[in-house]
């Protein structure tokens, strides 16, 4: 706080152009800020849909917004502060990896908004953004078990989490309500965060299930999930994307994405700041909110069928009726099927 | 479980097992020459990714086979300078060289492509195709045999079978050749080498230029023919099972081939046993079967091999009496 004083004695001394500076001061006041996760603005997945959503907001509004790229962890507090004594309201950290560091920062600048997305940090000036991952995966899944000619379908992650069990449990509640036939085939790639990247045992693992019978596989495994998809590619088989459109990555091979609207979710932050329609605490994103949702565009729009999307639109509207409730294997550490 | 299951299990295997051979094999050449070599992980990780980026931007995989070469043997020469000339500590070099590869690729690739550290997707044509052998499909008709030849032996990678091309290839050269003689003698009894006019330095130095090429090979495997991109630390610890499996085969080259066979098996069986029910023990934890490739290891290492001898210089620097 002492940096700010100093800074707003400085800003008296000019007194000349003080009110003229103050106004300006003032406009900048408002500008919202969004600092990235370590894979950086252009990862062509989390931090570049959440980039997308500030660019979308800078096109509507008119207004402009600032941002960051942090180049190492020690820089996170670091950026944080800055923006905050600057003066950016909100400030949006999109990543569970900026749960501590904002926890230590929006304790310092009660007055400041800050919103954070995949954790929960639980103070008064903090929105905590969370995405109801098992809606989405419902529908891919129910996409897949329309898809399956073999009656087999493959969900390939990266280890035993609550969070990626919550993808696979809503795919499979998806496929059966489809399907109640259909088997859903369900491996781990390894044990630890390692596995994420570990693109090779991943493919192998997309393999196995191609050789035992599956004909789609959803991958949610960060970049590991590549090489899954790349395994159905080649095995002229689909592949389903996870939190990013990936649907571009192999055109024809690409059955549909399991997307997470991170852009939606700093849109709406920014967005409501400027409103003064703030809101602080939990936000879960569903299908409802545009939270979630499978993808559709040019690049997989031939493998939809209509009679597929007009199912997709059917469950869609049960969903978000509350008609069908999609289990959150968050909420007890377990799924009702397997 | 039928045998069809089998060779596909086993097709897996190979696939799991080739990156580890060729390390192996790396590891092999460096440590008879009584250089220990902790770096593999990190010579591969830097060949994985210079073939990927540079397949990506050049379009052909063959420049990006040589480029994991030259990064891979460039590392290694990073490790000769500082464990032959420098007569530094070879474990910490190699730690640093490992501690390198896993930030700077992630850091180049950061600054070239922009995609979080992992490079562009391979097209099919910018990896190493899988080769047909001739009447693989005809003779697939065949039960048992056929599928055998079908699916494990045809349907590979070159880099496959250069893999398996090396265990002979490392065995003949270590074990009937004037290099191989003087590369054990090196490995043993520097000094005497030295007496008898022979350049310890310089053999050194060959030892792991062979070792660099050879982790340059792995490392291209894991990202433009098992795999279609590089991607953050994704030879995840195969350098370390490679050096395990190295001790475990006492520094041979047919053993180290069927320890790195024996990883492979139990890789691509885990997988495959994720969610299966047992005779009389019903599911099994996924956890205990993911673990089962490494229990197996300590259990093998601890009770079957015994002693296991490495090269009697290995580690400590040669320095000529004055």
């Amino acid at each position: 706080m002492s940096v700010q004083n100093k800074k707003f004695t400085g800003a008296k001394a000019v007194l000349g152009t003080a009110v003229f500076a103050a106004l300006m001061t003032g406009t900048a006041l408002a500008e919202p800020a969004l600092i990235y996760d370590a894979a950086g603005k252009n990862d062509k997945s989390f931090n570049e849909m959440a980039y997308n959503g500030a660019e979308a907001y800078k096109e509507e509004t008119g207004n402009s917004y600032r941002d960051f790229e942090i180049q190492t962890d020690a820089q996170r507090e670091q950026a944080l502060r800055r923006f905050a004594q600057q003066g950016s309201s909100p400030i949006v950290v999109p990543g569970f990896t900026w749960a501590e560091p904002l926890n230590v920062v929006a304790q310092e600048f009660p007055d400041t908004h800050f919103a954070i997305i995949d954790s929960v940090v639980d103070l008064p000036n903090v929105r905590s953004v969370l995405f109801k991952e098992q809606e989405g995966s419902y529908l891919v899944g129910a996409l897949a078990a329309m898809k399956s000619e073999s009656g087999t379908i493959g969900y390939v992650t990266a280890f035993d989490f609550p969070l990626l069990q919550a993808f696979g449990c809503g795919y499979v509640q998806g496929a059966k309500a489809v399907n109640p036939d259909i088997e859903v085939l369900q491996n781990f790639i390894g044990t630890d965060f390692a596995a994420f990247n570990d693109i090779n045992t991943a493919g192998e693992v997309g393999r196995s299930q191609l050789e035992r019978g599956a004909d789609v596989i959803y991958a949610a495994a960060g970049a590991a999930g590549e090489g899954a998809l790349q395994a159905a590619a080649d095995a002229g088989k689909y592949g389903i994307g996870v939190d990013s459109n990936q649907n571009y990555l192999f055109p024809g091979n690409m059955l549909t994405s399991m997307v997470k609207r991170v852009d939606v979710a700093v849109q709406d932050a920014f967005n409501d700041e400027a409103n003064g329609e703030w809101s602080s605490g939990v936000q879960s994103l569903g299908l409802a909110e545009g939270g979630v949702g499978a993808a559709v565009d040019e690049y997989n729009e031939e493998l939809i069928t209509d009679e597929m999307s007009a199912k997709l639109e059917e469950l869609t509207a049960k969903i978000n009726s509350g008609e069908i409730e999609v289990h959150d294997y968050r909420s007890d550490n377990s799924c009702p099927v397997s | 479980m039928g045998a069809t299951d089998i060779i596909l299990l086993l097709d897996s295997s190979v696939r799991f097992a080739v990156p580890l051979m060729l390390a192996a094999l790396a590891g092999l050449y460096s440590e008879r020459s009584g250089i220990v070599d902790i770096g593999l992980e990190g010579k591969m990780l830097g060949g994985a990714f210079a073939a990927a980026a540079t397949a990506a931007v050049t379009g052909s995989v063959w420049l990006g086979l040589a480029a994991a070469m030259g990064v891979s043997v460039v590392m290694s020469m990073i490790h000769a300078l500082a464990s032959i000339n420098f007569r530094g500590n070879q474990i910490i070099s190699g730690v640093a060289l490992n501690f390198l590869a896993a930030g700077f690729t992630v850091f180049l690739g950061h600054a070239w492509f922009r995609r979080g550290g992992t490079t562009p997707n391979l097209r099919p044509d910018e990896r190493f195709a899988n080769i047909e052998l001739p009447f693989a499909q005809e003779f697939g008709q065949v039960p048992i045999i056929g599928e055998i030849y079908e699916q494990l032996l045809s349907g590979h990678s070159i880099i496959v079978y250069f893999a398996f091309l090396m265990v002979p290839v490392t065995a003949f050269v270590l074990f009937r050749t004037r290099f191989g003689l003087r590369l054990r003698a090196v490995g043993e009894n520097p000094k005497a080498l030295d007496t008898a006019g022979i350049s310890v330095a310089m053999l050194r130095y060959r030892a792991l230029v062979v070792t660099g090429l050879l982790c340059g090979v792995a490392g291209a495997f894991l990202s433009t023919a098992q795999g279609a991109n590089f991607s953050e630390n994704m030879t995840s610890g195969r350098g370390f099972i490679a050096l395990a499996a190295l001790i475990f085969a006492k520094w041979r080259p047919w053993q180290a081939m069927w320890t790195c066979l024996l990883f492979g098996v139990l890789s691509a069986s885990q997988i495959r046993l994720q969610g299966v029910e047992f005779p009389m023990i019903g599911e099994v934890p996924v956890q205990f079967i993911q673990a089962l490739p490494y229990i197996l290891t300590v259990v093998l290492l601890a009770g079957f091999i015994g002693r296991a001898n490495p090269p009697k210089a290995i580690g400590q620097p040669y320095v000529k009496e004055r």
